[in-house]
């Protein structure tokens, strides 16, 4: 059977960018379609009607949406190298924790500490390194968050490895400090220079210039209220 | 896996999370034991010891392993006990889409739901428009079908039923019809209410009502 799957991603999109490595991980082939979210096409728009975001994933012509439920649809449809483990209660483990990579880091960090500055930044600041605590504990005995390998809690939170960096340049601040959180820090250089993860970053100087625009945009809007 | 099972569920009556768990543990026939947590007063150290992250119920304590977030536990429910009624559906594409809108129900219709029972003037009724439109997406998902999981009552209809048992109460909060605009959607619930397993599982809506006003109060919302 001839299998048709289209991946509608942006070059820079963190969600779209795990589906990216799930299918390449699987060793799966696809079609990539890059899209404008200032111009986002009549596909998109059908394939995505509740949200109209990216990434979504197209199997013979049936659209999944959000990131997490297509990593899933993903590992289940295509069974080699599984993401999630096998053990309902490990399972439930690994959706936990991406769950709150998405719930409260990305949150704490991107809006709360990079977007932010000042008190506001302070205090976001103190939530993020709770959260990052957290993580940090989870990976005690182990090299990646699915143990021995990658998996789904590793593509999950994979951004970090990336992002966190781009976030400290534009901010001009450190948020993963390697005394205070070994195990992460070896973690998010063990993630990037896996392959296939290494092969994968967007652009490192658009993403720069792409974050420090967002990011005197905000300030601005808030300065000026 | 059988009676050496121990099973707690922290739980709080009216919370629509906690009542996820409960339907999905009376779906399958599974005994446990409730612990009810009082969101009115502070958290219990049972509950900070088995959910430090979010310090948040439900959580259901499985032969003294811990599994937080509602969607999650019926997930990790299903997953268990699936030898007798499959709340997910076996084809990955409509457990794909059951998911997507479980989802939705929590980023999208609880946050609006929200703003209609503990919000007043521009923001209530800002909350009340958003509420309608989005269960009204959900309730195209119902399509010809008794239930969101086709002919039985499946993983989606026991992530949006706790919010059916909410109807009134955001109704009277309100002063809104969601029958109105929603007949399917309302038709649904009454069907779902029908189920044994459901009505002995769930607080009667109007009991819900009362549970609110009374956490309204003890929290000055």
């Amino acid at each position: 059977m001839a299998e048709e799957l289209k991946l509608f991603r942006t070059w820079s999109s963190v969600f779209a960018l795990r589906i990216v490595w799930a299918l390449k991980i699987k060793g799966v082939e696809y079609e990539t379609i890059f899209e404008d979210l200032s111009n986002k096409s009549p596909s998109l728009l059908q394939y995505n009607p509740v949200h109209k975001k990216v990434p979504v994933l197209v199997h013979n012509g049936k659209p999944i949406a959000e990131s997490l439920v297509i990593l899933e649809y993903i590992d289940e449809t295509w069974r080699e190298t599984p993401l999630l483990p096998e053990d309902p209660y490990e399972r439930a483990m690994a959706r936990f924790w991406a769950k709150f990579g998405d719930d409260k880091v990305l949150t704490s960090i991107f809006w709360g500490v990079f977007l932010k500055e000042g008190k506001e930044q302070e205090e976001a600041m103190v939530e993020a390194m709770e959260h990052l605590q957290f993580l940090e504990d989870e990976l005690k005995g182990k090299t990646f968050f699915g143990g021995e390998r990658i998996g789904f809690v590793d593509l999950a939170l994979g951004w970090l490895a990336n992002m966190i960096s781009i976030f400290e340049e534009v901010a001009g601040l450190k948020m993963v400090d390697e005394d205070k959180f070994p195990l992460l820090a070896a973690w998010m250089q063990e993630f990037a220079d896996s392959p296939i993860i290494k092969d994968n970053w967007p652009p490192r100087d658009k993403l720069i210039a792409k974050f420090q625009a967002l990011r005197d945009a905000k300030l601005a809007a808030a300065a000026s209220k | 896996m059988a009676n050496s099972d121990h099973i707690v569920l922290l739980d709080y009556s009216v919370s629509p999370f906690a009542m996820r768990v409960r339907l999905a543990l009376a779906a399958k026939g599974v005994e446990y034991l409730i612990k009810e947590e009082d969101l009115t007063q502070s958290k219990s150290s049972l509950l900070l010891k088995v959910n430090p992250v979010h310090k948040k119920i439900p959580v259901l304590i499985h032969n003294g392993k811990p599994v937080c977030e509602s969607l999650i536990i019926v997930e990790y429910i299903d997953e268990v006990w699936k030898d007798r009624c499959r709340l997910l559906p076996a084809d990955p594409y409509q457990r794909a889409k059951a998911k997507f809108w479980a989802d939705f129900i929590d980023k999208m219709v609880y946050p609006s739901g929200y703003k209609v029972w503990a919000a007043n003037g521009e923001v209530q009724e800002a909350g009340k428009k958003e509420f309608i439109d989005r269960i009204k997406m959900l309730e195209g998902e119902l399509k010809s079908n008794p239930y969101f999981g086709g002919e039985t009552l499946g993983f989606l209809d026991i992530a949006f039923l706790p919010l059916y048992y909410w109807f009134h109460t955001l109704e009277t909060f309100g002063k809104f019809s969601i029958e109105a605009e929603c007949p399917k959607l309302v038709a649904w619930g009454k069907r779902c209410m029908e189920e044994e397993f459901v009505y002995t599982s769930l607080p009667h809506p109007h009991k819900v009502y009362d549970l609110v006003v009374d956490y309204k109060k003890k929290m000055g919302i």
